[in-house]
């Protein structure tokens, strides 16, 4: 398996102080982008600037891709004042579109060839309610919750949540216990069981480690919104805001203010970053 | 009581090289398909994106459980002071330690990553029970390798009890928290209750001291050393109260679940209409694991019987085995309910029974790990006097 070390994959070993040697295996090592609050911004503030420089001399291609990605936003990083999350309103889901599913799956470098041990990071679940006929199609993904389980069973410390909310694995200390999927309430995650080719530099992968939706973290730090809920707006029926859940003045929050609704499995009490209306 | 008198096995005979080659034989295939497992990954296995734990999984578990039952009989000897089982405390140090390793040796080489071995020794996150079972399995191992040293050092023997206590605690707390793993995952109907932690408590007497006695009756018989039927009586008689009280607390949490109604469709799921995990939880774990070696121990026609000792305790290890295999993989085959109460599909296997079938690397891993604990206790058998020349009954 080949593939390229990308701006991601320099952000963690500089966050990390390590070197390529230390790190070994680093053709299946993955991005840790902004893990602690403390000290999170200025670690982001010389990474960036130390991947622009080793990207522009290394490698002229991916470089195009550093800038275009990170440039945005050089001095947002990971911040506690930000909580980002999802609002999906069901109502404007339509069965038949897999629109956020394709963008995430395109994006990510992710296929669903039909097997088992294929990895999902979202996936469409039509849900009925069998005594009333009532259905709906929702979307399913990491719910990046704020007591995320997956984060309290990780021996490691791999899964570990971004001070904006956003829940990760370290992909560098992940060694493929499969604790964080006996415990996520949502199937949120996928292990990966085979040999990988043709990745995303933004987005590596690794045989035997544990992966899920990542919020499309590279395209939010770099002040885009992410790849599902972009698709979802041009293809589909609009149904995902994407935004800052401490921001009384964003649309996600004007939106979970005007009208109810629901966290799934809310009885665990785990302060999901997504939520859902219409359900 | 007079005095012990222990001594190494010979290890000389056909039989004994016989079972280490092929002890040997077998460790060389579970090394092979863990080879071939992070090599090519787990794609060959039965594991999926479904059914994440498999049946190295179960093995593991058992072995873990198991190894800190096996500590019963020294634990008895130190801790409470009976003294008719003091002979046999060193093996069944051993054995805890033994089993042990064979566990750990199946879930580090079934991990994704089992090179980043070094990497789960020194990341700790310590909200995580995974990590306090790091800490718990290998104090465990140098703890009873402590409480060995003094029982088989005269001069320390005196601290015997003391280092027995420690082990004896540090037992308990070990199978909490391997109990715990289950008990603690909210997520999943089949597990979530913090009865699973003294449920592995139970069920690690029984399994630990079955194995304990097959290994003490394989061991006497294969050096022709004398096994009285008093000590084996004993056994097994704590054997069939063990058996008995893994029993009862499956009662107690699959009536707690029963009682419960968003935990009925897992429950009638397992107990039910499960196919195989219902046949492996009744056949298996009630049959097997309880009902069967307590039937054979106290029935007035076999309860005399030194057979009736060897298949009731390997009736207990199957049984525990099924048993293991009905949690970790039935657990798993139940659908998690993202939506309680609706009915739902996706790509994603959601709202359908997991389909889990185990393929040979992940059977040859499972074997190989229970191949290495029988193989270290083979050879630590031979190099040091672990057992007492004799254990025949005393005369009167």
């Amino acid at each position: 398996m080949s593939q390229p070390p990308g701006p991601m994959l320099k952000a963690a070993k500089t966050r990390r102080g390590r070197g390529a040697a230390q790190e070994g295996q680093s053709n299946e090592e993955h991005p840790v982008p902004g893990r602690a609050e403390q000290g999170i911004d200025e670690v982001r503030r010389r990474f960036v600037g130390a991947a622009a420089v080793s990207a522009l001399v290394l490698a002229p291609g991916v470089s195009l891709f550093a800038y275009a990605e990170a440039g945005g936003n050089r001095a947002a990083g990971a911040s506690s004042k930000r909580r980002w999350g999802l609002l999906i309103d069901t109502t404007r889901c339509k069965p038949s579109c897999t629109a956020c599913v394709s963008a995430c799956s395109s994006y990510n470098g992710w296929k669903n060839e039909g097997r088992p041990t294929d990895a999902q990071w979202i996936r469409k679940v039509q849900v009925s309610d069998p005594k009333t006929g009532f259905s709906r199609s929702v979307p399913v993904m990491c719910q990046h919750c704020g007591n995320a389980p997956c984060v309290e069973v990780c021996p490691t410390g791999a899964s570990f949540r971004r001070a904006d909310g956003i829940v990760l694995v370290d992909r560098h200390i992940c060694i493929g216990c499969r604790f964080c999927m006996m415990a996520c309430p949502y199937k949120a995650r996928s292990f990966i069981s085979e040999n990988l080719t043709d990745q995303k530099p933004w987005a590596p992968r690794g045989k035997g480690t544990v992966e899920g939706c990542t919020l499309c973290v590279p395209r939010v730090d770099a002040g885009k919104i992410p790849a599902c809920v972009e698709a979802c707006s041009r293809e589909g029926g609009g149904a995902m805001t994407f935004g800052d859940l401490k921001d009384p003045g964003s649309a996600i929050r004007r939106a979970l203010a005007e009208h109810p609704s629901v966290q799934l499995r809310a009885d665990l009490m785990l302060d999901t970053g997504v939520h859902y209306q219409g359900l | 009581m007079s005095a012990i008198h222990y001594r190494e096995i010979d290890g000389q005979s056909a039989g004994f090289w016989g079972l280490a080659a092929l002890l040997a034989v077998l460790m060389a295939a579970g090394l092979t398909a863990a080879y071939f497992m992070a090599h090519i990954g787990h794609i060959i296995t039965g594991m999926t994106n479904q059914v994440v734990w498999g049946v190295p999984h179960v093995f593991a578990v058992f072995l873990i459980v198991a190894a800190s039952g096996a500590l019963n009989t020294a634990s008895i000897a130190s801790v409470f002071g009976k003294v008719a089982y003091k002979p046999l405390a060193r093996l069944s140090g051993l054995l805890a330690i033994a089993l042990l390793l064979g566990g750990l040796a199946i879930l580090v080489l079934d991990l994704g990553r089992p090179d980043r071995l070094g990497i789960a020794m020194t990341h700790y996150n310590f909200r995580s029970i995974f990590a306090w079972n790091i800490f718990l399995y290998t104090g465990f191992v140098a703890v009873t390798g402590w409480y060995l040293w003094v029982m088989m050092e005269r001069r320390l023997n005196r601290y015997t009890r003391m280092v027995g206590t420690a082990a004896f605690l540090w037992r308990l707390i070990l199978t909490t928290g391997t109990g715990s793993i289950f008990g603690f995952l909210v997520a999943r109907q089949p597990y979530d209750e913090a009865i699973m932690a003294p449920m592995f408590i139970g069920m690690s007497f029984s399994f630990g001291l079955a194995i304990f006695i097959l290994v003490l009756m394989a061991v006497f018989k294969g050096t022709g050393r004398s096994l009285g039927d008093e000590i084996l009586m004993r056994l097994k008689n704590l054997l069939g109260v063990f058996a008995a009280a893994v029993l009862y607390f499956l009662l107690a949490f699959h009536i707690t679940k029963l009682y419960e109604a968003e935990f009925r469709g897992a429950e009638a799921f397992l107990l039910w209409d499960g196919g195989i995990y219902t046949f492996l939880f009744w056949f298996g774990a009630v049959f097997l694991g309880g009902a069967l070696p307590m039937l054979l121990f106290w029935l007035p026609q076999t309860r005399r019987s030194r057979a009736a000792v060897g298949w009731g305790s390997a009736s207990v290890v199957v049984g525990g085995l099924a048993l293991m295999y009905d949690i970790i993989i039935g657990g798993q085959a139940w659908p998690l309910s993202i939506f309680p109460g609706m009915h739902v599909s996706s790509s994603f296997y959601d709202g359908v029974v997991n389909f889990y079938a185990p393929s040979l690397p992940e059977c040859a891993l499972a074997l190989g790990g229970c191949a290495l604990a029988l193989f270290i206790t083979l050879f630590a058998l031979k190099l040091l006097p672990f057992l007492p020349e004799t254990l025949a009954d005393e005369e009167a």
